[in-house]
């Protein structure tokens, strides 16, 4: 088991630069993710950590040793690749043994760890098939099951559930941690699924355009995200930009340009996210804190508009009610029964509790 | 700063660019070198003699050259694309038989093919002279000779180009691409025209472009065939022969100018963007034939394609059991026996020819088979500066005549030379092994190349996060797996290299004699009967090749073309 310390990492692939200046530490056990959109350089900075590529700048270090130059197969880490990375011409037994023979393992314990590791990953009944033989999800636990007999310091997986279909996906999603906890292995996870994100991890980097742009636990990163592109990436919200008005007391308040109305938002931390004086400003609002009602609300951040649209998606109904011209506002509630829908064209009031309001910087380096 | 990764691709490199350099460019230079000197001072004599009237033969064999290649490569495409529609989309009895004769050619070396064409619609050919007899005509109907030879021979044994790449074309296609176009209102005849063929085009151009480059460079064809007819290919040959070396050496240039003017001219098309298919192909389906007339039609079809493409061979299998002076003047043959085999198993003298092609073509495909997988796996994995220009030089031995590389052998190691480690190596047994050697390193690369692309790199990322290091990686994974492509390569260059005639004939001794050199002394000599024997055993040791890397290795010898 190892920490991992990244630090001042810069990473340039000719005149592009895939990762900008990353400063990170995972820690011991911990089940850590990168999470961005493609080519965000969460990939990339997964390969140097693995030792594929070598950062331009910075170092890389396990423990306390400096990893930074040294090649991938003195690094002792298990890596899981988007494709599985299988070798077509062995089987079951000769992919997950392929790690021990390279260490010269005696034949019995190479035997021996082999069957247990596929034991742990329910897969013993095949260790003579071939791998083209298996399904998506059996060739997963195969390339799971190769990368931690191994006994690796760190085991690294590059969006490895990418290829399943989204039933499978769930219950790889189980296994890989029920096998992390197990194991107690410093795993480091990339994925553009922010699903997966919430559901598996410890903690999370948010990555955009080569910069880490934040780093936190999941209920941090869905509450309290610190600018407009994470609070968009990860989860659904409403988000518009507002202009500062009176920034004292217990409630601030903003000004909207497009609802031509002021906002007023509880003074927390919960609800402003750090800024500059000179940062273009938004407000987000998920859309189960919104509140949807036929009746006249009385208070602040009340609105009059009329239902759009009606999104039933079975767990719960989205209603997208238009304001004005520029602005349409999305609400979540739980299904409650047919009886509880809005009608289409029915004039309703929208409120934003100032509680649930967000206020966030526009992220920089944004491009 | 020098890491680990790039003192790897050194590595890998200098062995490459050494043999590159030393048995590809220097020869390449020394023909050059040759063809700018008059009588010992450098002029570009030879060049205005060339293109001047003092030689107009070689204007004539050029024009006639291109000429018949652009004949070959409309005939052939005539042939090999319908063909390839009939087999590839229609379904009726006996389809799956008729479509694995159809590369049946493949297994004929160059030099037996003409034979058997020879004597089969040649001016005592078994064709016309059965014509003849059946309809008591006064004269033979046809004879084949000069151009109409040549060009039947090219239509005969480079229509599979065409066969092949329309049929992997057309199984590439989408169907769905089709159905919608019939699902958007278009009738069968648009479909094809607006639809399939569009798709087909790039496969066609790319034979079309491998033919035009295979018949400049035929050799077989014309020297049995041509007659007075001259072809550049030719004129290399006779210009030595006469020990005009620098004559020799100008049209190799001019010849070798044309050849790899086309090669470049495929390798920009090629990478141009071309219509690959967005999603995974599957696999074609093939319209059932009821109506039985058309069935009837195609079935005909096939078997007359059959019997028209296996006659050459029936042919080659008489003519070997032909024994020596039974078929002098008469129109059939006397006798038949097994005396030509007999002979050949049990006389030294006359299994010699066979020993030293097994040695030499051995020789030449274990040194393919290693280089080839090296060469490809630099140029395929490793980025390193001036891989585009490796690639080409890789390819060069492809685009140049056989008669070119015979000569480029001869100018660069007829004196001694840091290559040849300080020995003159013209006259002796080691000169032709190379020379195959150089010829059949392009066959390797190219279909490692294809299946190097096809494995993706977390392979051997994967191996080596597990701790293997590079040499292991590369003998238990990528060794493994890439096995198919090298291995249908080297068949490929095995096939070829028992065949081979227009280099050996420049470049054999009394002692390295291979079986092509020995039949063309044995048809010099009028026994047919002998030299179609060892033709035999040249397709015997092809099929046995190809057989048993089908039968051990899945190598399919058509991928191989």
């Amino acid at each position: 088991m190892s920490t991992v310390n990244l630090s001042g990492i810069t990473k340039q692939f000719g005149d592009v630069t895939a990762v900008k200046d990353l400063d990170l530490v995972i820690n011991e056990g911990e089940f850590f993710t990168f999470l961005g959109p493609s080519g965000c350089g969460k990939t990339t900075t997964l390969r140097m950590i693995a030792g594929f590529y070598f950062p331009t700048m910075g170092k890389v270090k396990f423990n306390d040793r400096d990893m930074t130059s040294v090649s991938p197969e003195k690094r002792n880490t298990g890596m899981v690749f988007q494709n599985y990375a299988l070798f077509p011409h062995m089987t079951v037994f000769e992919n997950v043994a392929f790690g021990l023979k390279v260490r010269k393992l005696k034949k019995p314990d190479v035997k021996r760890k082999v069957e247990d590791v596929l034991k742990k990953v329910r897969l013993e009944q095949f260790i003579d098939r071939q791998v083209s033989q298996l399904s998506g999800g059996q060739q997963q636990r195969v390339a799971l099951a190769r990368a931690l007999v191994i006994e690796p310091d760190i085991l690294l997986l590059d969006e490895p559930l990418s290829n399943l279909d989204a039933r499978l996906r769930d219950e790889m999603r189980t296994e890989i941690l029920r096998l992390q906890r197990e194991y107690d292995i410093t795993t480091i996870y990339v994925t553009h699924d922010q699903v997966e994100a919430l559901t598996m991890s410890d903690r999370i980097a948010v990555f955009n355009v080569g910069e880490c742009q934040q780093v936190g636990t999941p209920t941090e990163i869905y509450n309290k995200p610190v600018n407009d592109f994470v609070a968009e990436f990860i989860g659904e919200t409403n988000l518009f930009p507002i202009e500062r008005d009176q920034e004292e007391g217990t409630t601030f308040i903003y000004h909207s340009n497009d609802l031509n109305e002021s906002i007023y938002v509880h003074n927390s931390d919960e609800n402003v996210a750090s800024y500059k004086d000179s940062d273009q400003l938004f407000m987000s609002v998920r859309p189960e804190a919104v509140k949807v009602n036929k009746k006249p609300m009385e208070g602040v951040n009340v609105f009059s508009g009329k239902v759009d649209l009606v999104q039933f998606t079975g767990e719960s109904v989205h209603t997208f009610v238009t304001i004005n011209d520029h602005v349409t506002l999305k609400a979540t509630e739980l299904n409650r029964g047919p009886s509880t829908y809005l009608e289409e064209g029915t004039e309703v009031y929208v409120y934003l509790p100032e509680t649930q309001v967000r206020i966030i910087p526009e992220a920089k380096g944004e491009v | 700063m020098l890491n680990a990764e790039k003192r790897k691709t050194i590595y890998l490199l200098i062995p490459v660019i050494l043999i590159l350099a030393g048995y590809v460019l220097y020869p390449s230079i020394s023909t050059l070198i040759e063809s700018l000197k008059q009588n010992g001072a450098f002029s570009l004599g030879n060049y205005t003699d060339f293109f001047g009237p003092k030689a107009a033969a070689n204007m004539e064999a050029l024009w006639h050259s291109v000429y018949i290649s652009i004949l070959s490569v409309l005939l052939s495409a005539l042939i090999g694309v319908p063909l390839a529609y009939i087999f590839n989309r229609y379904d009726f009895p006996g389809r799956q038989f008729f479509s694995n004769i159809a590369i049946m050619p493949i297994v004929l070396p160059s030099l037996v093919g003409v034979m058997a064409f020879m004597f089969l619609y040649g001016e005592v050919g078994l064709v016309p002279n059965l014509i003849k007899d059946l309809f008591n005509l006064s004269e033979v109907p046809f004879q084949i000779g000069g151009v109409s030879g040549i060009l039947i021979v090219h239509a005969y044994t480079m229509y599979p180009y065409f066969y092949m790449t329309t049929s992997s074309a057309l199984n590439n296609i989408d169907p769905s691409l089709e159905e919608a176009a019939y699902n958007l209102g278009s009738s069968k005849f648009k479909v094809f025209w607006k639809v399939t063929f569009p798709l087909l085009t790039p496969g066609l151009v790319a034979a079309s472009l491998l033919v035009f480059m295979v018949s400049m460079a035929s050799f077989s064809a014309p020297f049995l065939l041509a007659g007075g007819y001259r072809v550049l290919s030719l004129q290399i040959y006779f210009s030595k022969m006469n020990g005009d070396m620098e004559m020799a050496a100008t049209q190799s240039v001019i010849l070798s100018f044309v050849s790899i003017a086309f090669l470049l001219f495929m390798r920009w098309y090629q990478s141009r963007k071309d219509y690959r298919m967005a999603g995974k192909g599957i696999g074609s389906h093939r319209s059932e034939v009821n109506n039985p007339v058309l069935k009837a039609v195609m079935v005909t079809l096939g078997i007359l394609a059959m019997i028209i493409l296996l006659l050459p061979h029936v042919t080659l299998l008489v003519l070997s059991l032909v024994p020596e002076g039974a078929w002098t003047w008469q129109t059939y043959p006397q006798a038949l026996s097994f005396e030509n085999f007999r002979l050949l198993f049990e006389d030294p003298n006359i299994w010699d020819p066979v020993r030293n092609s097994l040695i030499m073509t051995t020789l030449a495909c274990i040194g393919v088979f290693i280089f080839g997988m090296i060469t490809s796996y630099a140029l395929v994995k490793r980025s390193f500066i001036g891989k585009n220009l490796l690639d080409i030089l890789v390819m060069i031995p492809w685009a140049l005549p056989a008669t070119v590389v015979g000569m480029n052998m001869i100018l660069a190691f007829n004196k001694p030379s840091v290559f040849s480690f300080g020995e003159v190596l013209v006259g002796t047994f080691w000169i032709l092994p190379l020379a195959y050697f150089i010829r059949f390193i392009p066959l390797v690369v190219r279909s490692t190349n294809a299946v190097l692309e096809q494995m993706d790199d977390s392979l051997e990322e994967a191996a080596q996060n597990l701790g293997a290091k590079w040499f292991y990686t590369f003998r238990r994974v990528v060794i493994p797996i890439i096995l198919p492509g090298v291995l249908s390569g080297t068949l490929l260059a095995f096939v070829q290299a028992v065949g081979e005639f227009p280099t050996s004939v420049l470049l054999y001794t009394l002692d390295n004699r291979p079986i092509s050199i020995e039949i063309m002394n044995q048809l010099r000599m009028f026994n047919m009967g002998q030299a179609a024997a060892f033709g035999m055993v040249q397709v015997g040791l092809i099929v046995i090749v190809m057989f048993i890397s089908y039968r051990f290795f899945g190598v399919k010898s058509e991928n191989s073309l």
